[in-house]
């Protein structure tokens, strides 16, 4: 999806994409007080790989935290606002933990914040899921750009980016490499979302 | 996919596309919060000219639960009965902004004749037509549920598959769809959608219940129900209605009696013994109790007859936001 383009640069390899989120871990630690209360909900695609490791952090750094009760998916394509610009999406699954989200802290772990959209309506989702204590974000890669007062709580990396650029976020799990890449001018669309 | 007029129409992709968002449409209805916002804004119309209660319902149900505007129409009460043609009412529809139009309709080949007849625009601007029952031509939103409900179960065998199947077919399933297949769209419907997907599918039914060509059709027939069940093993037994509405010389015409149907292609306890422990009785409803189906039967506990309902709901939300949600230039798929 990203390949074929001029001028690839990676921005963040795979260390310091380790690097970061275990100090993404160790923020989400100490802005709840522990982990005990927190619950961390992945946007598909890669979000919901970003989330898998984050809990894995969050299990090391505070065994409160168990990550079979507070892990979960959160495909939020029915709750998109540009579903009549684009070709039908697949939907995904959406799979909470079992105790649900009430009055818990829910982190929404998403690869690459830009417009906010996303965001909007992962809000918009949960709201009908449940009525958690609190929502944060967390995301690997913000990019600036937004389109809406939305702004992340956890961030691996602030990359200023021209809307020309596409900046994709690369994982061992997904794509067999860890990388954060910024494809050069002339490309079409954004695939980050 | 602009229409779901026919079962026939469905690559096995497709098919299976549409099972998968029935899938996480269904786990959308287990929740406290069941409405979605996804086709906000949008209107759904429900053109009914034939009696229905569970499709009209589950419709209805689906489209309010992606959060559109539904209008129900139904032919008696309304201007049909004062003569009004079906393309009157289209371009009624029309121009009272639909976005989709279910219709039902006494006529087989009435659908396509609404979604490509230009009567309800074209282009750009088209309105999807979705199938819910034409004559006896197909029911493809029946025979998509009966699928997912067969996939739910089957696929996988023991309890199920734990993720509903979700992106497999039915591969090597063995269905018997038994009884009324002369006047039944759902067995058409079935008969080609279960083949799509890899199942094996045989017809059973009186010689008088079979319709001319169905030798054409992608299945084995069979006129005898104790020979089939013994020897084929079905892991899903569709009963299907018999449909004394549509025999114009009453029952008798097709058989000698009720009684003598029943003992020949009811589902009563003894068959119902003869089948595998995991097979699943199905009935697209309503249902003739002691007639097609022995009380015993639809309420055995290998009976889904009422799951197929809630299903219903989950495979027409799915149908309304493949057909609906993308944009309305190029609607493909994926």
């Amino acid at each position: 999806m990203s390949s074929g383009v001029p001028s690839l640069t990676t921005v963040l390899g795979a260390e310091e994409i380790q690097r970061a989120l275990t100090r993404i871990a160790h923020e989400v630690v100490e802005r709840s007080k522990g982990a005990a209360d927190v619950v961390l909900l992945g946007i598909p695609t890669r979000g919901v790989t970003l989330a898998h490791r984050l809990a894995e952090r969050l299990a090391a750094i505070d065994p409160a935290f168990d990550p079979a009760v507070a892990l979960g998916d959160l495909d939020v394509t029915m709750y998109r606002d540009d579903l009549r610009r684009n070709p039908t999406r697949a939907v995904g699954p959406t799979t909470l933990p079992p105790a649900g989200i009430d009055d818990k802290i829910v982190v929404l772990v998403d690869d690459v914040l830009y417009s906010g959209r996303t965001i909007r309506a992962a809000l918009d989702a949960i709201s009908d899921l449940g009525r958690p204590r609190a929502v944060r974000l967390a995301c690997l890669v913000d990019r600036g750009h937004r389109e809406l007062p939305i702004r992340p709580d956890f961030v691996g990396k602030n990359l200023p980016t021209s809307t020309e650029e596409r900046v994709s976020v690369r994982l061992h799990e997904v794509d067999g490499q860890d990388a954060v890449v910024i494809a050069g001018r002339g490309a079409d669309e954004g695939s980050a979302r | 996919m602009k229409h779901l007029l026919s079962t026939q129409d469905l690559s096995k992709d497709e098919a299976v596309t549409v099972l998968d968002t029935a899938a996480q449409m269904a786990a959308t209805q287990s929740r406290e919060i069941k409405k979605l916002p996804t086709l906000r804004g949008r209107t759904v119309v429900n053109l009914f000219f034939e009696d229905s209660t569970r499709t009209r319902i589950s419709f209805e149900t689906a489209a309010k639960r992606l959060s559109a505007d539904v209008i129900n129409f139904s032919a008696k009460g309304s201007s049909v009965s004062k003569g009004e043609s079906l393309k009157d009412t289209a371009l009624t529809l029309h121009a009272m902004g639909a976005d989709a139009v279910v219709v039902r309709h006494w006529a087989s080949g009435a659908p396509h004749q609404l979604a490509y007849s230009g009567w309800l625009g074209g282009g750009d601007d088209h309105v999807a037509v979705l199938n819910a029952g034409d004559g006896t031509h197909q029911h493809p939103t029946q025979a998509l549920l009966d699928a997912f409900t067969m996939r739910r179960h089957l696929v996988g065998r023991v309890g199920g598959a734990p993720d509903d199947g979700v992106g497999s077919d039915l591969a090597g399933v063995k269905v018997a769809i038994v009884g009324d297949v002369l006047h039944s769209r759902v067995a058409r419907s079935n008969v080609h959608l279960l083949r799509t997907l890899g199942a094996d599918v045989e017809l059973v039914a009186p010689p008088t219940l079979l319709p001319v060509g169905v030798e054409t059709w992608p299945c084995t027939t069979s006129y005898d129900l104790d020979e089939t069940l013994a020897r084929r093993q079905p892991d899903a037994v569709m009963m299907l209605r018999v449909q004394r509405e549509r025999m114009s010389g009453g029952a008798g015409a097709f058989f000698p009696s009720p009684l003598e149907y029943t003992r020949r292609y009811g589902l009563d306890a003894r068959r119902l013994a003869m089948l595998p422990s995991h097979s699943i009785v199905m009935h697209p409803g309503p249902m003739n109790r002691g007639l097609e189906i022995s009380a015993e039967a639809a309420d055995s506990p290998g009976s889904v007859i009422v799951e197929q309902v809630a299903n219903g709901v989950a495979v027409r939300m799915a149908a309304l936001y493949l057909l609906l949600a993308g944009t309305s230039a190029e609607g493909s798929v994926q």
